[in-house]
């Protein structure tokens, strides 16, 4: 009798949604912190300027979208256009301080996210842009009308994920990547090119954020400040899944955001976001090395 | 100085003054290997063996001296540029990718520009014959084999990449008898192949056995040199440097 009672209590459609959202920021959210453990991992960088890229091929996104009609089109040249800007600031503030103090890399990248910001502010003002997204069909989801919309995101940034992990694992150039992560002295000795290996891994984490700005831009609307939350969220899902651990990452971002997208059923969403912090806090006092798999060297 | 100079040397160091931080610790090195030959460094531990390696692969930049390979002045130069020059290294800890596959681990220097699928096939075959271990963990992390194996995937990565030398730090260091007999072999085997191998080295006889020239070095220089023929018949520098 308590028991059918408590199961009547929980709410399974609204668990089922939230699933169902969960999933959809959690992909967003590991393309993101992919590239960010990968920089992480192989240069020991921490990108403070990760969610400004993110924020800038959204930007790039709505520009191409306004000049061409096709989101595909705006997808692509925000992606390469990041991913080349990236190189630009890798070889411009990066490549002189490295094996430096994290601290002055640190310092760097919050510099480079500074100007991004106030770049953004100066050319597009504060008032948020919107990207239309490429097409607006729902589904029935209990009594929501569900915007088939997200559920291309989710499995887009699987996509996405999915091939840079085939590269990291199967291509000469994925074979360098993880060579240099894992002792960069000695992928040198073995005739890798190292600096430019960390200067293509930074383009290509940058590249993978403005994708997910780009397609994360109609949930949200566009303004100079959307890569703080977003980035914030990534750190933690960094630390939780283990630095520079990618599988982890992806684990984390995904486990945090559903965690989240649970608790704001009964909490509003702006509290929801305690459940990362909580789970950030944990995992750094029992499990520093990461929640999901030990990151061996 | 009793051996004889080869006219064109391969890698010719010449003064080599190298620091870490503030302690010195190369103090004008001067050394030289011929194409083809193998040439043991010997000398106690601490006394900058590993140092002159590393400071040839451009790991650790001289402050003073010049490095040269082929009669090109090669010092300073980053030392991915250096394995494509033709120089191979194997340090003293492996340094084996331990999360990359044994094949992985080869591809780090199987993958040059400029090698064909068929050169690539040989060059693995060729150490799959050698290291037969090799071939059947191909698929097995790095980081999982027997220090032994390690030592055998250092040694076979180095060959990836065709190199005109390799510079080859303690290969028989904490190796089973069995090992070590076969890292004698490969030594020969590559000096057939005309490689020429700088091998620094605690074990005596081995390096006695397999070098054609010995360099002894003592505080950061070179102190001795002699055909290693001559130092097996008189072991009384040997006992003096070394103290074996």
């Amino acid at each position: 009798m308590e028991l059918t009672a408590i199961l009547y209590a929980i709410p399974w459609d609204q668990i089922l949604i939230q699933t169902v959202n969960g999933i959809v920021t959690g992909m967003i959210l590991a393309l993101i912190a992919s590239g960010l453990t990968l920089i992480f991992g192989i240069m020991d960088v921490v990108n403070f300027a990760h969610g400004e890229l993110f924020m800038l091929g959204a930007y790039i996104g709505v520009v191409v979208l306004a000049t061409t009609g096709n989101f595909w089109l705006a997808l692509l040249i925000a992606t390469l256009v990041v991913a080349l800007l990236g190189a630009a600031i890798q070889i411009a503030t990066l490549r002189p301080l490295l094996g430096r103090d994290p601290l002055t890399t640190i310092l760097a990248t919050f510099g480079v996210s500074l100007i991004l910001q106030n770049y953004a502010l100066w050319q597009f003002g504060p008032v948020a842009r919107k990207i239309q997204e490429p097409f607006t069909g729902h589904f029935t989801l209990f009594y929501l009308e569900y915007p088939w919309y997200r559920i291309m995101i989710a499995g887009l940034s699987a996509a996405i994920i999915g091939g840079f992990w085939l590269f990291l694992k199967y291509g000469k150039y994925g074979i360098w990547i993880r060579a240099t992560t894992q002792d960069r002295e000695m992928a040198q000795a073995m005739g890798i090119p190292v600096p430019l290996v960390h200067t293509a891994a930074f383009a290509l984490g940058a590249g993978m954020a403005a994708a997910s700005g780009v397609l994360f831009g109609p949930l949200v609307g566009v303004n100079h400040t959307m890569g703080l939350d977003w980035v914030l969220k990534a750190f933690i899902v960094v630390v939780v899944g283990g630095m520079g651990n990618l599988g982890g990452s992806i684990a984390a971002a995904i486990f945090i955001s559903l965690l989240e997208a649970y608790a704001s059923i009964w909490v509003s969403p702006a509290q929801a976001v305690i459940v990362s912090f909580i789970v950030l806090i944990l995992t750094l006092l029992f499990r520093p090395t990461g929640l999901f798999v030990p990151t061996p060297k | 100085m009793n051996a004889s100079v080869n006219n064109s040397p391969l890698i010719a160091v010449e003064d080599l003054h190298t620091y870490y931080g503030k302690s010195h610790i190369l103090h004008g090195v001067t050394l030289h290997v011929g194409p083809g030959e193998v040439v043991g460094l010997l000398g106690r531990n601490g006394v900058g063996k590993s140092t002159t390696l590393k400071t040839i692969m451009g790991l650790v930049r001289p402050i003073e001296g010049s490095v040269r390979l082929g009669g090109q002045p090669i010092t300073g130069l980053a030392s991915h540029k250096l394995a494509r020059l033709g120089i191979g290294y194997v340090p003293e800890d492996r340094r084996i990718f331990r999360l990359l596959t044994v094949m992985e681990n080869l591809r780090t220097g199987l993958d040059r520009q400029g090698v064909t699928d068929a050169r690539k096939q040989e060059l693995l075959d060729k150490v799959f014959t050698y290291f037969p271990v090799l071939a059947e963990r191909r698929n097995q992390a790095g980081g999982t084999l027997s220090g032994g194996e390690q030592q055998m995937l250092a040694i076979a990565r180095a060959m990836m990449l065709e190199p005109k030398i390799i510079l080859l730090d303690e290969p028989t260091e904490g190796l089973m008898p069995r090992m070590v007999s076969q890292i004698r072999n490969i030594v020969e085997v590559l000096h057939r192949d005309n490689v020429a191998i700088l091998l620094v080295e605690q074990n005596v006889p081995l390096t006695l056995e397999t070098s054609d020239r010995v360099y002894i070095m003592e505080k950061g220089a070179v102190r001795h040199h002699a055909a290693a023929r001559d130092l097996k018949v008189d072991d009384a520098i040997i006992h003096q440097y070394l103290g074996v």
